[in-house]
């Protein structure tokens, strides 16, 4: 345990309280005197100011597509087993076209268990994955909805984020599988 | 109507007024500190809360809408923030409807008490206050008693059992702790109080405080000049250590910062107020700004002149009331239209940039130079009227020769002591947020220690220097 330092030998006028307050009104005053004539602030006005996020910042995650059209993601389970929070849940499916390939039927994100490592993106070999949306609200009324689907993912950065609640219910087929409009009845 | 209702009406008028006086400066105080706290700490502090103002021409709509009991929908064409000053608004109405919770193991019936007392006092002291001399015979104080400086003094004393009372019945360890510590610093910083006090009575040779201020009118005598209306207690050198004394025990009676330890938030939780919720905490947070408002009050009535406007006595702002209402009306042009520039240049800051095209928040500037203009526009239309008599022939019309001075003499001495009021809060303020909190034992050293002996030494002192100044020059 360290020792406690000798206290200071005040001075006279330190001891007298008065001229140190004194100092430090000062101090306090300038800083509103600064503030009401300058109105500049660090605090960012959220709603309606948004800090620009780094171009290497990991928002949610998106799934890319080929020019063709057909997604990106061959199913290969990479991304599954790298993740350390077991959030990604791949069913993979044959391309009836080119049964060489595969292809996810469903392709699920948990990001309540997401931790934003960032590995699946580094672990995809088609660059089908990315998390460079810079979203950071990522949010819902309920679990499911925190759930990222394939269909939401894939149509994440075409023009705003659809809230995932409202998306769902407004398109069913793009809520993820198991997806039901009211709120599970808990045990 | 008779004499007795008349008098009776009278009555009731000054105590309605001494109430809403304080209690209109309370949510102003709470926005202030706020907003001083934030720009202290250089944040922008409360800024979001809006109303949404209709756009005029929809009000008939809105009116039907609201008689046919449909729901208000209507897009605002100005959203008023105010600098925050509506969150205070909305604090107050989730106060009133938050839960009320009663923890089942609190004394009941003190319990539910104390904050009525802390309140009650707090307004009750206010009332030996003058806020102003006489308007057309009637006295501007409530109550006028010969012991005024007594009654505030026996007031501050029983203000501690609303204190205690909740931190004893809450029936919890730290409320009793922030009772234990009310009480003790309330009762140690009495002495100081009471004896810096005591300097005023021997100066003014009175304790009413109609009569302090009325000494306080006269002009100071510095020898080769007299300063008219200036003989402030302050001014004097006993008179100024007297303030200083009361000022800072005025701190620890009101448990503000660096004296707040009844509920110092590190290790009492709440102090006294833990167990309150809804209004009845409501109550003892209006209580603690009731209780600056007052402390600031009497402190300017007894230092400061009260509501006696600087170089300007009574007598003289009723001679000269149509020139003093011309100077001012005119001198607040200028002021009002400053205001309404900076109001008009604020849009120009980067948030009225980044706001979509159609968002109401992008009127607020318009609306509030709108405002400043005609706040200036209204105070030049009274200059005008000062310099053409107006209340001179108002007095005629009235066939009440005293009444335009009187009013003018009203206005001035109210709106004089809500400055120095307002002055003495924001200082009350200012320290909260630049001084940390003292230790309990420096807390009773700094009173007992330092401040009684010095408060003795200082009545004696003045006492002397009161007595030789009669012998040798009167």
């Amino acid at each position: 345990m360290a020792l406690p330092k000798p206290n200071k030998t005040l001075t006279l006028t330190e001891s007298s309280y008065i001229v140190e307050v004194l100092k430090g009104m000062a101090l306090t005053m300038s800083h509103v005197i600064k503030n009401l004539l300058n109105q500049d602030f660090r605090t960012i006005e959220y709603p309606d100011v948004r800090k620009p996020m780094t171009a290497r910042y990991r928002g949610a995650h998106r799934l890319l597509l080929r020019p063709d059209g057909g997604i990106k993601c061959v199913a290969c389970m990479c991304c599954p087993t790298v993740c350390p929070a077991n959030c990604i849940t791949i069913v993979a499916g044959e391309n009836p076209d080119d049964p060489a390939e595969k292809f996810p039927v469903s392709f699920d994100i948990d990001m309540l268990r997401c931790i934003y490592c960032g590995f699946c993106v580094e672990a995809c070999p088609k660059d089908a994955i990315r998390m460079d949306t810079k979203i950071y609200e990522i949010n819902a009324y309920n679990r499911q909805d925190m759930v990222h689907s394939k269909a939401y993912m894939v149509n994440l950065m075409d023009g705003l984020k659809p809230e995932a609640g409202t998306a769902y219910h407004v398109d069913k087929t793009l809520a993820p599988a198991g997806y039901t409009a009211e709120a599970p009845v808990r045990p | 109507m008779s004499e007795f209702w008349t008098d009776f009406l009278i009555v009731i008028a000054r105590c309605v007024f001494s109430v809403a006086f304080v209690m209109n400066i309370v949510p102003l105080l709470i926005w202030g500190e706020r907003k001083g706290a934030a720009y202290i700490q250089d944040r922008p502090g409360p800024n979001r809360a809006p109303i949404d103002l209709p756009n005029p021409l929809d009000v008939p709509r809105l009116l039907g809408a609201v008689m046919a009991g449909q729901p208000l929908v209507y897009k605002p064409i100005v959203s008023l923030r105010a600098a925050g000053l509506i969150h205070t608004l909305t604090d107050v109405v989730k106060l009133a409807f938050k839960e009320d919770v009663t923890p089942d193991h609190v004394e009941k019936f003190y319990w539910f008490i104390a904050p009525v007392i802390a309140m009650t006092i707090s307004l009750c002291t206010f009332a030996v206050v003058p806020f102003g001399d006489q308007l057309l015979g009637v006295h501007l104080q409530v109550s006028d008693l010969d012991g005024g400086l007594l009654f505030v003094l026996a007031l501050t004393s029983l203000g501690v059992y609303g204190i205690m009372l909740a931190g004893w019945s809450s029936n919890n360890k730290f409320s009793l702790l922030g009772g234990l510590r009310s009480s003790a610093q309330m009762v140690s910083y009495e002495l100081s109080m009471g004896l810096a006090a005591v300097v005023v009575f021997l100066m003014a040779g009175s304790v009413s405080l109609s009569k302090i201020v009325e000494m306080q009118q006269q002009p100071l005598d510095l020898g080769f000049i007299a300063i008219p209306a200036m003989n402030w207690t302050a001014l004097s050198p006993f008179g100024f250590l007297a303030f200083l004394l009361f000022w800072v025990s005025a701190f620890a009676e009101t448990n503000r910062t660096p004296f707040d330890l009844p509920e110092g938030e590190a290790e009492l939780v709440g102090g006294y107020h833990t167990e309150y919720s809804s209004f009845r905490f409501a109550l003892f947070f209006m209580a603690e700004y009731a209780n600056m408002i007052v402390a600031s009050a009497v402190t300017a009535t007894l230092f400061f002149g009260g509501y006696a406007v600087p170089f300007l006595d009574g007598a003289t702002i009723r001679a000269n009331a149509d020139v003093i209402l011309a100077v001012l009306g005119f001198g607040a042009v200028p002021a009002f239209t400053t205001f309404a520039v900076i109001a008009f240049k604020r849009q120009t800051r980067p948030f009225y940039q980044v706001l979509a095209a159609e968002d109401p928040r992008r009127n607020e500037p318009k609306f509030w130079t709108g405002l400043w203009l005609g706040a200036a526009a209204a105070h030049g239309g009274l200059g005008v009227l000062g310099l053409m008599g107006g209340l001179a022939a108002l007095s005629t019309w009235a066939s009440l020769p005293e009444l335009g001075g009187d009013l003018v003499a009203a206005v001035l001495h109210v709106s004089s002591l809500g400055a120095k009021v307002l002055i003495g809060c924001w200082i009350m303020i200012w320290v909260r947020w630049t001084v940390p909190r003292m230790r309990y034992d420096q807390l009773m050293n700094l009173g007992w220690k330092y401040m009684l002996p010095v408060a003795l030494v200082n009545v004696f002192l003045a006492a002397g220097w009161i007595i030789l100044r009669h012998e040798l020059f009167a």
